[in-house]
Formats: C-alpha cells, structure tokens, sequence
C-alpha cells in the first residue's frame, strides 16, 4: 500500500500547475471565453508541444509519458483548479481510453495524433431521453456494405463545436435499453450528414446537439465489439467519472481557500468576519468536506485497474464528490455574501462548474442507486 | 500509488490471524458475548497475551517494546484484530500515557513505569475533566501545592476533584492535570502528575450513566500526598504533555476497522429483519440508503485516514488534522449504533440487563443496541467534544 506519488508525477504536477498559472489566471480564461470560439487552440498545442502532457496516460511506446490514471488525475486536479474549459477530459481520458481499451486497428495512429494534439475528441453518448442510463438509445447503426449507417440525436455533447473526432454510442440490435446491442463507433465531425447545433454552457464550455442523419462510416468506424460495447462504455465512463472527480478536487480547494481569503478580509461590525464561530465552523465542514473528496479520488483512481471493485468505487467517489460539491460550492457563495452574487469574483464560476460536475455522468442519486445495487443487491 | 499487499504483508495477515485464533482467551470471548459487564482480569486477559508476544503496543518506540510496524502492518493488525472483535489493550496506559511518558519523561521514570504499563500489571486512569472544567480544560482548579515534609522530601499536596473517569474503579494509578501556580495564565500554571490510587485521601465514587452502566466515577482528591519525581516533565509545563495526548487520542479515535465489522453486523441484521412489505429490511428502499450512504462514508474516512498514516510514516507525528478523524469516526460509529437500533423494531425496547442469562427475549442481537446506541452519545463529547475539534481545525490547520 502506497499513498506517495513519485518524482515524475510531482513534476508533471509542478509543469501543469505552472504553466496555467501563468497562462490561465482567471482574467486569461475570462478572455478565452469571451471571443470565438471559446476554447484556446493557442494552449493546446501548448499542452501538446511545451508540456507534453496530451501523452500524460499513454505508454512510451505510443509515444507518451508512460502513465496512466494517477497522471490523469494530477492533471484533471490542476485543470480543476483553473478551471480549464480544453478537452483534455473528452480526448486524452475519453477518447485515449476508448483506442486503449478496444484494440482497434486504428488506435496506435489516432493516439498519436492526440499526442500531438491534432486528434480532439468529444463524446457522443446521451440523448435526449436517456437521462443517466449509458444503455438508453435511439440512435442507431446499421449495416451498409462493409461499414455502417448512423441515424440520430445526441444531446449536449460537450466540446462538440471543436472536436474533430466523436466517440458515438448507438444501437446495432436489441430494444431501447437494453444491455445487448450497444456499440461504440469513432465518426469524424467533418462526416457528411453529421450536423451540430452549438452553444456556450452555463460553467464556460462548448457544447452541442448533434444530429446523425444517414451518416455512412466504414467497418473501421467500430470500436470493441459489435453488439457488446456496454462494458467497454462502462470502464471508459468509470475512468471519466474518477478523473472528473479529480477536476472537482481542483475546484473544491479553490472554492475553500478562496473563501477562507475572503473571510479573513472582509470586515463586519468591527472584526473581520472570519473571526465569526459560527463561520469557522462552517469553513471546517467544507474543508472536511474536501478532505473526503481528495480520498474518495484516490481511492477510485487506484481501483480503476481493478475490474472487481472498479464501478463500486467510481460511483461512491461520484456520491461523496457530488455532496461535497453542493454543500462547498453553496456554501463558499454564502459566505461571500453579496460579492458572491456577482460575475466579477472567480467564486462564482468555481461555484458554477462544481454545480455541473454534481451532475456530470449521473447525479448523486443516480450513483448512489448504482452503489446500492452492487453492494447491496436488488432492492425489493 | 497503489493498495496492493507485497507477499510479505499477506504473510503477516495470516500470522495475525492464526495467532488471534489460537490464543484469544476462551473465557473473554464468553463473557463478550454475553454481554454482561467485565472483570478487572477480564479486562487485562488479551492484553497480557499480547504482551508476551510483545504486540501491546505496535506505536511505540521500539526500544520501550514497540514492533517497528510498518503503517500497512499497523492497518493490518487493526483490520484483523476489529474482523476477530477482540477487546483491544485499554487506552489509558498504553495509547494516552506511555507516549507522554516516552516523549517528556525522565530516564527512571521510563524504567519505572513502561513496563508495568506495558505487561498490563498496572492499570492506569485519567484524571482532567472537572465538575467546572470540560472543553475548556485549562480551566481545571485541582490544586497542588509543594511542600517539604518532615523526611525531608518535597512533595505535592493535591486537593480537587475529577470526573468522568473512566474505569477508575479498577485503577492502581492516575495520570492528572494539577494546578500549581494559580496566578499564571490558564495554561501556563499546569502539572503533570502521576498518583497512586492507594493514597490516603483519594475516593472513588461510581456515576451511573443513561444506559445503566457504571463506566465512569467521580475522584475526589483530600490533602493526597504526592512526591514530586511524580511529575512528568518540568513544573507548570504539563500542559505541554496534555495537548500531545490528546493528539494521539484522536488519531486513534477514528475506529474505522471496528466500524467495518460494525456495518457488517448491521447488514447482517438488516438482512434477517422484515421490512413493513415483508422483504428483508436491507431491501426496503428508504433503509439501504442510509446503509449505502453510510458505507460510502466509511469508506471516505478509511482514505482519509491511510492518507494521515502516510503522513505520518514520512516522520510527522498525528497533527491537527486527526481531529477530522475523530470528528467523521464518532459521527459513523453513532450513525451505526442508531441505525443497528431503527433496524431491531419492537425488540429495542427491553431492558433485559437485571433479568440474568437466561432472559431470551426477542432476537439474541437486540439485546445489547439500545444501551449502545445511549452509550455511544458520549462518543461526540469526550476527547474534546466535536465541537471543539472544529476549532481546533479553524485554529491550528485553517488559520481562522
């Protein structure tokens, strides 16, 4: 047993954390987000090119860092902090982990391309009526030749405006949610009948809805197998939740320093108010509160290897992560008063992106449902 | 990172294991089992085991009997010992006392008093809270006043009284918190004194707590004649020796493995009950979310916790941070006992306690949760109240 990280991933730490601070300070982003087309294409070929950290989970003989969930997990922390809006999420950790996870024939090229940060991915897997349920399409796939045909809607994919790549789940048999007959396809945005309809997000990202209509992909399109993709989603949706909630462990520790900051400077009937009990206490709880979400992340983090424990871990991590957002995130709000109402301070952006992240690949509920079933069993 | 167990560590699982096995005593484990109050040697027998296996005390130093453990293997031992649900060493000797000892104590007096804690011949009791002076100890009034008696010898005459001390019925000594310079400041005019609990002047009278059990006593102190090479550390300066062990009370406070096999009993429970529709109560979808809910917060503070001992073994000492520990293990262990409870029904209610060994009444695991549960309300209050833990946090790892 080992909590420690080693000498490259504290470097790793130490490049991103640097780099965004002088390139991604509150004022930087707030530009980037301000002017078409909200993301900064500028900074990923940094990432690619500077700090090399695109490779950050693939082996050396892909070309990578030689990592894997760790540095995904020190990266999404950093990202979190600063409140990156670049796809590292959607290509390295979703995309790298469809091509790593499936043996696809095309996966050592369309790596390297990720590498290089010429291959950006978005991930194509909710509909509009499918709630948080992965098995739940309409979209569909069917035989046309050698390659397939693709018909449908997929709702809020984010990074879709700048993707060039979508990772698409859609129905090659069984009925609306069932288990058998969900495969993974990879469609290049450019396809002919792909059509995006694109919007900002409440917490700074891109996103869209895409429509699929007679969209004509070859047999290399598939990714796993034909009509058993559903596990294949699943591991790549746990390795999202874990890293998701390394981004929220970013978040949270700047929603809690920065309102420790601010109590400590704001003064009310004569002190400062961070000498208030009834505040420290509350600042407590929330430090608590973020103590618990750093260990549920490591905990999921490790046990994504292991195919056992993995999905218990992911959704506890995702139920503990999700409260800790709610009660830190709401709570930093109050305690800056009337100045956390405003879009001036960075409190209220940190706060808006914890609230998505609550929801992000399931809400609370959805994974706690998800973790009473594995644990205990068929409810009656 | 990684939770792997090297060959050796699972090796030392199964050397724990079977050697718990082997050699738990028979008669400690009838007696847990009946649920009925314990003897002193009872409560000595696994502790004196231990101690000729050497495994008393894992934390200390080596050199005072400590087994130069790995954290992993100290997890380990815990794991094992709460899955066997043997009655770990009494704290007050072993886990609040000896490091005070170890860390401020003069040479002789680490040679005259480690062993006798360490065997188990000595069994120590804690003497801080008073009627007037509980989260706010440095309030504390016992006085002490030096003086130089007809043999020449200085000594120290205590006079006060402590509460809430625990299984002080049993006691042969007490460590104690004196005041012996009433002008300083609240902290500053501290002692720390150990006293014999045979001394002409000390009385012990029993408190009956709401669960009916007699746990804690009041000590009253009338002109105790206490030499001064009882004193640990330097004059006015005990002070010092009560905040370390308070540290070390809470590290240990958490009780994660003994929770786990808690909620182990707890499903088991949930399992046999019958919910209102006449499933099993872990299928009835309001009860196995707090079940679940429960789990998962357990299981955050079991991380929370492996993170704090890898702190430590990189050299640091249990800081501040340990108050989370003890402030989310009680608000766990509550949460246990209260569900255990809910989970029972009707079969909460009896009070079997003076009905003797053969009062069969309802299922044999009910017997015992709802004087756990009232007991287990002290939980949030000694070693600091929880409370006092968040300032402790505000104060010392927040900078409020």
């Amino acid at each position: 047993m080992d909590f420690s990280f080693t000498e490259e991933q504290s470097m790793l730490r130490d490049t991103v954390a640097s780099y965004l601070a002088d390139h991604y300070s509150f004022e930087q982003r707030r530009a980037i987000l301000g002017q078409e087309p909200g993301w900064s294409p500028a900074i990923w070929k940094a990432f690619a090119e500077e700090l090399g950290i695109l490779g950050a989970p693939f082996s050396e003989a892909l070309g990578g860092l030689g990592g894997g969930p760790v540095e995904n997990m020190i990266v999404m922390q950093e990202m979190g902090k600063a409140l990156v809006v670049e796809p590292y999420l959607g290509t390295v950790v979703i995309g790298g982990g469809f091509l790593k996870h499936s043996g696809h024939a095309g996966a050592e090229a369309l790596i390297a391309q990720i590498i290089a940060g010429e291959a950006i991915f978005a991930f194509a897997y909710a509909e509009p009526q499918g709630r948080y349920n992965l098995a739940d399409l309409k979209t569909t796939a069917a035989r046309d030749g050698a390659g397939w045909v693709l018909n449908g809607h997929k709702a809020v994919v984010i990074g879709g405006p700048y993707a060039t790549h979508l990772i698409v789940t859609a129905r090659t048999g069984g009925g609306q949610r069932d288990a058998q007959g969900v495969s993974v396809f990879i469609v290049e945005t450019s396809a002919p009948g792909v059509t995006r309809r694109d919007y900002p997000t409440v917490d700074g990202f891109r996103a869209s809805e895409i429509t699929f209509e007679n969209v004509k992909v070859g047999a290399e399109a598939l990714v796993g197998p034909e009509g058993h993709g559903l596990p294949l989603v699943e591991k790549v949706v746990d390795e999202a939740l874990a890293a998701t909630c390394a981004e929220a462990c970013g978040v949270l520790q700047k929603l809690h320093e920065g309102t420790l900051e601010y109590t400590r400077q704001r003064k009310q009937f004569g002190q400062p108010i961070s000498a208030f009990q009834v505040l420290q206490h509350r600042m407590v709880d929330m430090f608590i509160q973020v103590e618990q979400a750093v260990s549920m992340t490591y905990m999921a983090t490790i046990k994504l290897g292991d195919d056992k424990e993995r999905t218990k871990s992911a959704a506890a991590a995702k139920v503990q992560i999700g409260k800790a957002c709610r009660f830190v995130g709401q709570n930093a709000i109050q305690l800056h008063g009337g100045m956390g109402m405003t879009d001036e301070m960075a409190i209220g952006h940190y706060f808006k992106r914890a609230t998505m992240i609550e929801s992000a690949f399931g809400s609370t509920d959805h994974h706690l449902a998800r973790y009473e079933f594995l644990s205990l069993g068929q409810a009656a | 990172m990684n939770l792997d167990f090297s060959p050796e560590e699972n090796a030392f699982r199964q050397e724990v294991r079977a050697f718990i096995k082997d050699n738990y005593p028979a008669d400690l484990r009838a007696a847990q089992n009946s649920g009925q109050p314990l003897t002193r040697d009872l409560y000595l027998a696994w502790h004196k085991v231990l101690a000729r296996k050497g495994w008393v005390a894992p934390s200390w130093p080596k050199e005072f009997g400590g087994t130069d453990w790995t954290p992993t293997q100290k997890y380990i031992w815990s794991e094992e010992s709460a899955a066997a649900e043997t009655l770990p060493p009494l704290p007050f000797g072993v886990s609040m006392l000896a490091p005070v000892i170890y860390t401020f104590g003069a040479e002789e007096q680490k040679k005259r008093f480690l062993p006798g804690i360490y065997n188990g011949e000595v069994w120590w009791c804690q003497g801080y809270s008073e009627p007037g002076a509980g989260s706010d100890l440095a309030s504390l009034k016992t006085k002490a006043e030096k003086i130089t008696a007809d043999d020449g010898k200085e000594y120290y005459i205590v006079n006060g009284q402590k509460t809430w001390t625990t299984l002080g019925q049993f006691a042969d000594w007490g460590f104690f918190l004196v005041r012996t310079d009433p002008d300083a400041k609240p902290q500053a005019g501290i002692s720390f004194l150990l006293i014999d609990m045979k001394s002409p002047g000390i009385s012990v009278r029993p408190i009956v707590t709401l669960e009916g059990g007699h746990e804690v006593n009041d000590v009253f102190l009338d002109n105790v004649k206490v030499p001064v090479e009882n004193r640990i550390f330097h004059e006015n300066q005990g002070w010092t020796c009560a905040k370390a062990l308070l540290a070390h009370e809470r590290s240990g406070i958490a009780g994660v493995a003994r929770s786990k096999r808690n909620l182990e009993k707890l499903r088991e429970i949930a399992t046999t009950e019958r919910s209102d529709a006449g499933g099993s109560l872990l299928s009835d979808a309001f009860f196995r979310r707090k079940v679940a809910e429960l789990e998962i917060d357990l299981t955050a503070l079991e991380f929370t916790e492996l993170r704090t001992l890898a702190g430590e073994s990189s050299g640091k000492g249990p800081g501040p941070e340990s108050s989370i520990l003890k402030i989310k293990g009680t608000e766990i262990q509550q949460r246990l006992q209260e569900l255990a409870l809910e989970a029972v029904g009707h079969y909460g209610a009896p009070f079997l306690r003076d009905l003797g060994h053969n009062a069969q009444i309802g299922p044999d695991y009910a017997a015992g949760l709802a004087g756990e549960m009232f007991n287990g309300r002290k939980t949030s209050i000694y070693g600091g109240s929880n409370e006092i833990q968040r300032n402790i946090i505000a104060k010392m790892v927040l900078g409020l």
